[in-house]
């Protein structure tokens, strides 16, 4: 009897090989299902069951993952472009322009990377609202609403950072525009500019900062806190599903008659 | 027991490992605080490459009678009236836009947030939370305006004029 795929797979899994890089090896029982996500280093930050319930359509419109997904379209299309791109006045303005027309699939990436961008900022206000709405924000997943206030600051300091790098006027303008709105904080505004700039101006300095800041240090800092947002999802009992809630579960055991202890 | 009434004494010694703690935290803050003191100096520019805000406007011959001139690369206005030459910053004292002079209006306006000026800077409508500032304006030894972008001068006096 010829094999199935599926067993060309178990046979794999059963090699020296894999069992040396996969500890968890082989098997469907629930304990090497759950070794299966435990033992891997980045499903380990989820949690090792979920109720089906919490994966449905209705419980989050898939909004955090289609978040995730738009953020790794945007690092797998924005490494591309930084080939080509040099952060320097006024060669990044030439640069754009030859990635919009001259180089091979360029103006597919940056588009790409573009509406990436603007797809996350929608999805990341989508994944709020919805939890927001939901109450899913509540105890004890409140210190996870935090983390994600805090991946929206990162979201739109991304996207304002990245809005100089084309150097156009656009570009120019917003970013004297938006310096200057940081200036207005109490005391400090125009110190917080003069950093932010790396002088009194728009100009060279500005564009290399906000390069940085676009390509390494927000990026990082944003995957530092998106590995702690999933991390407290498993910390917190799991995605927010009501029928799933303690509190549910409780009113509905004592409205059968049964006594819950927690 | 005689001694169970007394007030426990109270343990102002340090042993060697509460000592030895201490002195680490204490190493680790002072490393912690020149770190935060140098990250900051680091991080502000000492040399800065920017233009002179010294500005040269050219011969005075220049600018016509009632004229209003916007020089968009300095961001400045060189405008001749009946009372003499004088210079307005051309930067919108709202968020810092390039405002235009608008001649068919005989106003300034800005193209951002639609903040609207006289020709002498004083604000006539939009958020602009302050009047355009004059800047100081004199004639150099070859007869040429130069016009000092750091430095206000106050607006409609005599010395903040050139007369010519």
């Amino acid at each position: 009897m010829a094999k199935t795929v599926d067993q060309y797979f178990d046979d794999l899994r059963g090699t020296r090989v894999w069992r040396s890089i996969f500890r968890s090896g082989t098997g469907a029982s629930t304990l090497k299902r759950a070794l299966a996500i435990q033992q891997n280093v980045f499903l380990h930050l989820f949690s090792t069951k979920v109720r089906t319930r919490m994966l449905s359509f209705s419980t989050t419109w898939y909004l955090g993952t289609l978040t995730l997904g738009t953020f790794f379209i945007l690092v797998a299309t924005g490494i591309p472009l930084m080939l080509y791109y040099h952060p320097s006045a006024p060669q990044a303005y030439a640069d754009t322009k030859d990635l919009q027309f001259v180089v091979s699939s360029g103006m597919f990436l940056r588009n790409l990377h573009r509406w990436s961008a603007h797809t996350m900022v929608f999805l990341v206000f989508a994944h709020m609202f919805k939890v927001f709405y939901r109450g899913a924000y509540r105890t004890p997943r409140e210190f996870n609403w935090v983390i994600g206030v805090i991946l929206l600051l990162m979201t739109l300091l991304l996207s304002y950072t990245g809005y100089l790098l084309p150097w156009d006027q656009l570009a120019y303008w917003a970013i004297t525009v938006g310096s200057n709105i940081a200036s207005a904080v109490p005391v400090i505004g125009n110190k917080i500019r003069f950093l932010m700039l790396g002088g009194n101006a728009v100009n060279a300095n500005a564009l290399l900062r906000f390069y940085v800041l676009h390509c390494m240090i927000l990026p990082l800092a944003a995957m530092f806190f998106v590995a702690i947002h999933f991390w407290r999802i498993r910390k917190d009992g799991g995605l927010y599903s009501h029928g799933s809630e303690p509190v549910t579960l409780r009113a509905n055991a004592s409205q059968a008659g049964v006594k819950v202890v927690q | 027991m005689p001694d169970e009434n007394k007030p426990a004494k109270v343990e102002d010694t340090v042993n060697r490992r509460q000592f030895f703690t201490k002195l680490g935290l204490g190493s680790l803050g002072i490393a912690a605080a020149g770190t935060a003191a140098f990250a900051y100096q680091f991080l502000e520019p000492n040399v800065l490459y920017e233009p002179s805000p010294v500005v040269n406007a050219g011969s005075p011959d220049r600018y016509p009678p009632d004229s209003v001139t916007l020089d968009v690369n300095s961001g400045i206005y060189v405008i001749h009236s009946q009372e003499g030459y004088f210079s307005l910053s051309a930067v919108c004292t709202h968020l810092g836009c390039l405002t235009a002079w608008k001649p068919e209006l005989g106003i300034i306006a800005c193209p951002c947030h639609g903040s609207k000026f006289k020709q002498n800077g004083e604000k006539i409508e939009g958020p602009a939370p302050k009047p355009l500032p004059w800047k100081r304006i004199w004639l150099n030894n070859d007869g040429d305006l130069l016009v000092d972008r750091s430095t206000d001068v106050p607006a409609l006096q005599r010395d903040s004029f050139v007369r010519v």
